[in-house]
Formats: C-alpha cells, structure tokens, sequence
C-alpha cells in the first residue's frame, strides 16, 4: 500500500468537518475526528514489526517531476515513533477536547478542521525524505498552528501570541529552506537518505557550515530554544488541548525530530556538537530556572516545555561525541542518543497528561493564577493523582518513567567531560554541572506546580467557579497517560527495544546496522554510580529550595522586565515597524524635486561609475570636423539664451529666451543641413512658445511675483554632475565609435528601391513609417487628452479634492 | 476694443492662399525635396490661425465647417489602412509600392503608396494641432 497517501488523509477529513457540524451539531464534531487519529494509529502501529528488525519502508507520490520535487513517505524507527506519538496522542487530545470544549459555544468546524491541517503537517515532516516537501509541511505546521493560537480571536493575547509565534517560527523557517537549498546544491539531491552516505565529503564543502547554522536556526526557532523560546510562553493563549498537542508533543519536538534525522549529516562536524548541545543546556537551565517566576499554570508548563527539550537537544548534540569514537559499544558515549529519544517519549506521555490537568483546573476553577489556587487535593483527587505522577516524572524521580530518562541523561553529560576533541576537555566539565542546576530547577517547579495547585489551602472566594471534580471523559486521557508514565519506568527495555533501538539505529546509522546491536540495557537500579549520588544531591538540595521557596522567589521580579528577551522582541518588532515607516517618511517627500535629486544623482552615479569601472573613459579629436564662423556665433546665442533662462527675473524672459534657444537650435539644423528638421523646428518652436505665453497669461496673480529662481547648491551640483556626465559620455562615445553608420545604405537605395529623393522623409514613410505610425498615434492621443482635460470638468468645487 | 482690422483681414484673405499653396506643395514634394506631411499639415494649420487671428474662431468654424477630431481619426485610419494594405498582396506589413505613370497634364508622374500615408500624416497633424488651438482658445 502507498502509505504516503496516508499523509493527506486527515486534511481530506477536514473538508467534511463544516459539513459534520452544520448536519450534526447535536453531536460533538469532536466524535467524528476520533476515527481519524484512532485508524492511523492503528496502521501505524502494524509497521512496527518492520523497524523494530531495523527495516524501512518507503512510499514516493511524485509531485514535481521535471524538478525532482515528490512526496516521498520513508518509515523508519525513527519518524516511526513521531508518527505514533503524533497521532496516539493526537487521538487521546481530540478525546480531551470533546469534553473541553462547549458544542454550543465554540466554533468546532475551524478548531478541528485546524486540528486536522496540523495533523497532515506534522505527518508530513516527520515523513518526508524530500527536502522540499519536508520544508512544505514544516511551514504547514506554522500556519495552523498561527491559526489554532489564534483560535479566540477575540482576545487580544491570543492574537499578539498567534503573531509572535507565526513570525518567529516563520523566521526560522525561512532560514532552513536556504539551509536545505544549500545542502541540495552540495550533495546534489534533495533525498536524506541520499545525502547522509555523502557526509563525509560534504563537510568539506564551502557551504556547509552555512547550512548547518541555517538549518539549526531552523530546528531552535521551532523547538523554542534559547533565545528564541519566546513565542512559546506567549502561544499559552491558545485553547489547553491545543498546547497539549502542539506545544508539548509534537510541534515544538519537530526541531528535535529535524536535530535527529540530519544528526548523520552534520554530526562530524564540531560546531554542530557544540551548538546543538550547547544551546540546548543552556535552554534547559533558562528555562527551568525562568519557570519558577511565573504565575499561570500553564506559563509554568511552557517554560518546562521548553526546559526539556533543551534537554533533549542537548543529548542530540551529545550524542554526535559518538561519531568520533571507535567502537562505540565499549563506551559511554552510547547513551547520550538513546536517552534524547526515551526521554522525548517520556516527555511527551507526561507534559501531555499535565496540560490537561492544567486545562482541567482551569475549566473547574475558572482560573489558572497558582497565586488563587490551593487546596485542591481534596476537590479533585483523581486530577492531583495524574498531577502528581506527571510532575514526579518530570522532576526525575522514581518510580515514574522519567527517571530513568534522567539518569541517562546525567550520564550522557559526564560522559563528555571525558570526550577529548573540540576543546571538550577543556569545558566540557560545565555541563554535567549545567544539567545539574537545571535538573534541581526542574525539580523545584515540578513540585511548585502540583503543590501550590492542591495543597495548602484552599481559598474559594478567590475562585470564579466553586471547584469541583471534572467529568469523568475529561480525564479519560489524562489518567491514560499518567497510567503510561507508570508502564514505562517498569518495562523500559520494552519500549527500549520496540521504539527506541530503531530511532537510534536511524540518527546514527553509521554505528549500527541494526537495533540489536545497540546493547544499552535500562535499569531502575544500576548501581552506586556518580550520576546516582547527583540525583540524590539534586532531591536534597530541590527539597530544601521549594521548602523556603516562598522566601526567595520574590527575588525574581527584581529582575527589570525591560531587560528581558520579550522586551527585545517587541522592541525590535516596534522598531522595524515605526523604523521602516520613519525610513520611508525621511525619502518619501513628496516633492517632485526631491525625487528628481534622487534620480538624476543615480543617473551620475550609475553612468559615471560605468564608465570608470568599464574604463570607456576616451576623448578623440582626430575625426572631428573642423569648427566655423557661424558654428560660434550661433553656439554663443545658444549659450547666452540659455543662461538667460537661469537667471531671469521675470517668466516672460524665461520664456522669450527659451525661443531663442529653440530658432538657434533650428539654425543649427540649417547649418548642419537638415532642411526637413529645420522646418518642423521653426513651426514647432513657434507654437510651443505661444502655448508657453497661453500658460504664462494664466497664471494665478500671486505666484505671477517676479523672483530670480533660488540658488541651492546641492542642485546646482546636481545640474552640473548630470551636464558633465552626459557630456563625458558624448565625447566618449564619438571617440570609439565601433560600426560604420548604415546611411550608406539609405543613400545607395532611396531612388532605386523606394522611389523618392528625399532620405529623411523617404525613412520616415517608407523604411521606418512604423515609428511614425505611431508617433501620429500619440499626437492623436494628445489632442484627446486636451480635449478631455478642458471639456470634461466634472466638478466646479475646487475644495473636493481626492486625498481630502 | 475691436480696432479697425480692415488691412489685417485683407491681407489675410491674400496671404492665407499663398500659405495654403505652400503647404500643399511641400506636401507633395516631400518625396523628392525637404518637406513632406508633418511640415505641410503644420503650415495648413498656421493658415488656419491666421484666419482666426484676423477674423474670430466663429467666422472661421462658419468658413471650415470641419471636425477636427474626425480629421485625426480618418488620418489615422488612412495611415493605418495603406500600412496594413500589403497585407492583401501577401508582402509584409507597411510594404510600399510605386510605379511611374502617364497622366494627362501632369506626364510621367511618378505614384507611391507612401504618398497616402503621408496623407495621412498630414490630416492627423492639422487635425491634432487645430484641436488643441480651438480648444484652448475656446476656453473660457
């Protein structure tokens, strides 16, 4: 079966959705788009078999054949797993959403059909081996995840959050397609699986530290890393399902799952290590240390969010140590890979089930403020039950499945401080000591999010809704994926086995050839080694800081609010904005004579730039004619007509001498025999000194005040460069004239062939009458227009005017 | 504040044939000596205005009962028409032909096509230039 079809199969269902809930408001749309994450699932899941012996399927569509663009489906362990978290628990959600949001009150047809879109785009990400409709579903994922943000469009925070996350993913976005065209130039295809084999020689290629960058600012953008994690706290704004779909299991793990798939590509390279798990360290720190400042319950969350999966890219970046080391099985460099993907299923089973117990809270209390909350221990117990195996996962204790992710996580980062290239040896120590303060951090928030949610006491008359337990589909998810938190820490090698190995075997296929032979073997007790004693230290020391939490975490709003990434953000955002516009205001005057500054100092700058750079620079005097008596005398009248316009007091001379400069013009053609010319010159002349006088006449009395025209320098500078420019390029170009004149031609044929006697009228009739076709063309088209402009006043009111 | 313009008029009623034949003759010596339709529809023209600067636009609109625009339009239908006429012989577009004739009174003459074109030239330029003069002198 071409299972790339599959794909598409949830954006085909959301073409039915409006139709659903028009025909069947009675029943939740929810109901209806159950089957589609349920039957995908079910597909999916059949495939395992196949990763798990280290196969691959593939399925190609093909879209743009003469540009080598398809829709290429490549299963393998690893997209294996992301296709069935995305819809597993894209399935557990929709059930979640069912009973979270209101049939009556919310538009269901755009949230689902949303849903949906975003579901084809994920799918299609994780998927895709074609660069190209990899990037496609990626920006997909941009827009409707924009759209679900934005899904209360009412609300102005859920506006400005669908904006800040839209530009910033958009941003990164951006920035991989110019990644991936750079690694398509380099290798030469748009296939993954075909450029991975050419690692080796792409490393040495110009562009490839470019489209490491390029791609990773991709990859960071998406997974909220440092410094771009902003957007995420700010896309809480969206309905709670949707956070718990995008912004903790799937959208924000797209970088990570990016991370992972081009890891064999870019790994040997240094930077990559360092950047990948530099930065993700550092979010990881960051975030968790920024989680313990906020307010809202699911603010709390989105820094863990972003915490983990700085975690998580972290062990990518530390699993490229891998590559340089021989025999990877005798070493620890081995965990660093398992334990990103284990912990990113970890993550996503609990950060899942604890937005929905946020979501939850929120629903039954009516607000998310941890300050108004307290005390629901009691209230909600099967909430704080699933609460509290989240947060005890995530905090890494046992027996909850993240504590074994944990684990392997301090011991991937001891391992690098033992790793001896790229200057690792040197600073690597720091990030065993990072992941430790992260890790009590993270310890301290876990526990401040389910501890100041329901114990303590309980203040109802701060509470808009009387508190009460949700209904019991609401929590059918939630207490599904706690149960899975519990399942995992007991069978890890399953999981191990069944999803892990084949990831691992496809982000380091030069490694392994096949799951078996990654022999990582997971255990609740693994001994008294050094990562045991820091988890220890981390619960001793996490413990002791919540105990006096309420002593020092006023502490951090003494932190300036203008110094933080969010005041940059909008700083920058209001700065290109009234920038851009300041900008254009400062050009855009609106005064022609600016704008023909503007012009003609291009003109100079373009022309005589030419010439230089060209070197066409020549004067040449030997082919010149020499000068006569009339030649001068009219030359003078010229020239003394045309200063006299320059300086002129009165219009009237300006006008008078602008004749003169005309008939001299005419003696000019008389001299320089052109007796056609000089006739049209005379009659053209005339007239058009009459209609100046007509123009002049009527002009109103107060501009008619005799003034000299305005000396500016910066014009006469400009008059002159444009004189000097075109007089250069006169010179020049008669000095290096490369062709014989065609008039030979014109004079050998105008009685043979064309029956006349008169060249210039015989080329204006005859051999170029096409020109001149159209010359009395626009002649007509004049007098129209004169005709138009004087007859057809339509309004007398000179006040009306159209800008007003 | 009309002045007595009887030497004006009469002039006028001499000068404007003398120009008129002018023109017509540079028209049609275009061909062989400087000249041709442009410079002969512009002469027509100023023996037009001469007519309006002596008389007045009515009495000149009462002696050339002539639409102006209708004058450019055929002009240009004229042009268009003898370019696009070797279209029918199967040469190429704008293709002129001549030949020499004997005609009673004239002799050998020699007939070109462009000779029409030019026509039309000249009917657009006095069409053109007399529309943008009486309209603008019509103007209040």
């Amino acid at each position: 079966m071409s299972f790339v079809f599959l794909i598409f199969v949830p954006l085909l269902a959301a073409l039915f959705i409006p139709l659903l809930f028009k025909k069947f408001g009675r029943i939740h749309t929810g109901w209806f788009v159950l089957v589609v994450p349920v039957i995908l699932f079910t597909y999916y899941a059949s495939l395992l078999p196949t990763t798990i012996s280290g196969g691959n399927l593939v399925s190609e569509f093909q879209w743009i054949p003469s540009l080598d663009i398809a829709f290429v489906a490549y299963i393998d362990g690893l997209s294996l797993l992301f296709t069935l978290l995305i819809t597993g628990i894209g399935a557990l959600v929709v059930l979640y959403s069912i009973f979270y949001l209101d049939k009556h009150r919310e538009q269901l047809h755009n949230f689902y059909v949303y849903l949906l879109m975003f579901m084809t785009a994920m799918l299609g990400i994780v998927q895709s081996d074609h660069l190209i409709t990899l990037y496609l579903f990626w920006e997909l994922t941009s827009i409707s995840s924009f759209l679900l943000i934005g899904y209360w469009y009412t609300r102005d925070r859920s506006r400005f959050g669908a904006l800040k996350s839209m530009m910033i993913t958009v941003f990164g976005g951006l920035m991989m397609l110019g990644g991936f065209v750079l690694l398509s130039i380099m290798g030469d295809t748009y296939s993954i699986r075909e450029l991975i084999p050419q690692a080796a020689e792409l490393v040495t290629h110009d562009f490839f530290i470019w489209a490491l960058v390029l791609v990773l600012l991709g990859a960071f953008t998406k997974s909220a890393q440092f410094p771009f994690y902003i957007w995420l706290p700010d896309a809480m704004e969206a309905p709670t399902p949707v956070s718990a779909y995008l912004h903790s299991a799937t959208m924000v793990k797209a970088g990570l799952y990016l991370v992972a798939r081009l890891t064999p590509v870019f790994a040997i390279s240094g930077t990559w290590m360092w950047l990948v798990a530099g930065v993700g360290l550092f979010t990881m720190f960051w975030g968790s240390f920024f989680a313990l400042k906020q307010k809202d319950l699911k603010g709390i969350l989105a820094f863990s969010t972003v915490s983990q999966l700085g975690l998580i890219m972290s062990l990518l970046g530390a699993s490229a140590a891998g590559y340089h080391v021989d025999n990877i099985a005798e070493t620890t460099f081995k965990y660093a890979g398992f334990a990103a993907i284990f912990h990113l299923i970890n993550h996503a089973v609990f950060k899942g089930s604890l937005f929905m117990i946020a979501g939850i809270v929120d629903h039954e209390t009516g607000t998310r403020d941890i300050r108004k909350l307290g005390g629901l221990m009691s209230l909600m117990p099967i909430s704080f039950t699933v609460a509290m195996i989240g947060a005890f996962s995530m905090a890494g204790l046992p027996p909850f499945g993240g504590f074994l992710s944990k684990e392997m996580f301090l011991t991937a980062m001891l391992s690098l401080t033992e790793f001896d290239l790229f200057s690792m040896d040197v600073w690597g120590i720091l990030f065993p000591v990072v992941a430790w303060l992260g890790s009590v951090f993270t310890f301290i928030y876990s526990f401040y999010f389910v501890f100041h949610t329901f114990a303590g006491e309980h203040k109802p008359e701060q509470l808009p809704k009387p508190a009460h337990e949700a209904p019991i589909g609401m929590l059918i998810s939630p207490v599904f994926l706690s149960l899975l938190v519990v399942v995992i820490f007991f069978i890890p090698n399953l999981v191990g086995d069944w999803l892990v190995k084949p990831a691992v075997l496809a982000m380091q296929p030069f490694l392994y050839t096949s799951p078996d032979e990654i022999n990582i073997h997971v255990e609740a007790w693994h001994g008294p080694t050094p990562e045991l004693f820091m988890t220890l230290g981390i619960v001793a020391i996490g413990f002791l800081m919540f105990w006096t939490l309420r002593k020092w975490q006023k502490s951090y709003d003494l932190f300036p609010d203008t110094l933080t990434l969010n005041a940059l953000y909008d700083s920058v955002m209001f700065m290109s904005d009234t920038g851009a516009n300041r900008f254009s205001r400062l050009y855009m005057t609106g005064f022609i004579r600016s704008y023909l500054v503007y012009m003609f100092s291009f003109v100079i700058f373009i022309v005589l730039g030419t010439l230089f750079l060209t070197d066409a620079f020549a004067i040449d005097f030997t082919n010149l004619a020499p000068v006569g008596f009339y030649e001068v005398v009219i030359l003078i009248a010229l020239v003394g007509s045309t200063l006299t316009i320059l300086f002129s007091k009165s219009r009237l001379t300006g006008i008078i001498a602008l004749g003169a400069v005309g008939y001299s013009v005419a003696l000019f053609f008389v001299i320089f025999r052109a007796p056609d010319l000089a006739l049209t010159q005379l009659v053209i002349e005339t007239i058009s000194v009459a209609l100046f006088l007509l123009a002049f006449y009527h002009l109103p009395q107060i501009s008619r005040k005799e003034e000299r025209m305005r000396f500016r320098f910066g014009n006469a500078l400009v008059a002159i460069g444009v004189g000097v420019t075109v007089t250069l390029v006169a010179l020049s170009s008669l000095s290096q004239k490369a062709l014989p004149s065609i008039s030979e031609f014109y004079k050998e044929t105008v009685y043979k062939e064309a029956g006349g006697g008169n060249i210039v009228n015989v080329i204006l009739v005859d051999y170029r009458g096409f020109d001149t076709l159209f010359e009395i063309a626009v002649l007509g088209i004049a007098g129209i227009g004169i005709i138009t402009m004087i007859k057809l006043r339509l309004t007398k009111k000179e006040d009306q005017h159209e800008n007003k | 504040m009309r002045t007595n313009d009887v030497m004006l008029q009469t002039a006028t009623k001499v000068v404007t044939f003398i120009i008129l034949m002018f023109a017509v003759h540079i028209f049609f010596a275009g061909h062989y000596t400087p000249g041709g339709g442009f410079v002969g529809g512009l002469l027509t023209t100023s023996a037009i205005v001469l007519l309006m600067l002596a008389f007045d636009i009515e009495t000149v609109k009462k002696i050339l009962p002539i639409n102006y625009v209708t004058m450019t339009a055929i002009g240009l239908l004229l042009a268009l028409a003898t370019a696009s006429a070797s279209i029918i012989f199967d040469v190429p577009f704008f293709t002129h032909a001549y030949d020499y004739f004997d005609l009673p009174l004239f002799g050998k003459t020699s007939l070109h096509s462009a000779m029409l074109f030019d026509a039309g030239v000249y009917l657009v330029v006095v069409g053109v230039t007399m529309t943008i003069i009486q309209t603008i002198g019509e103007d209040e």
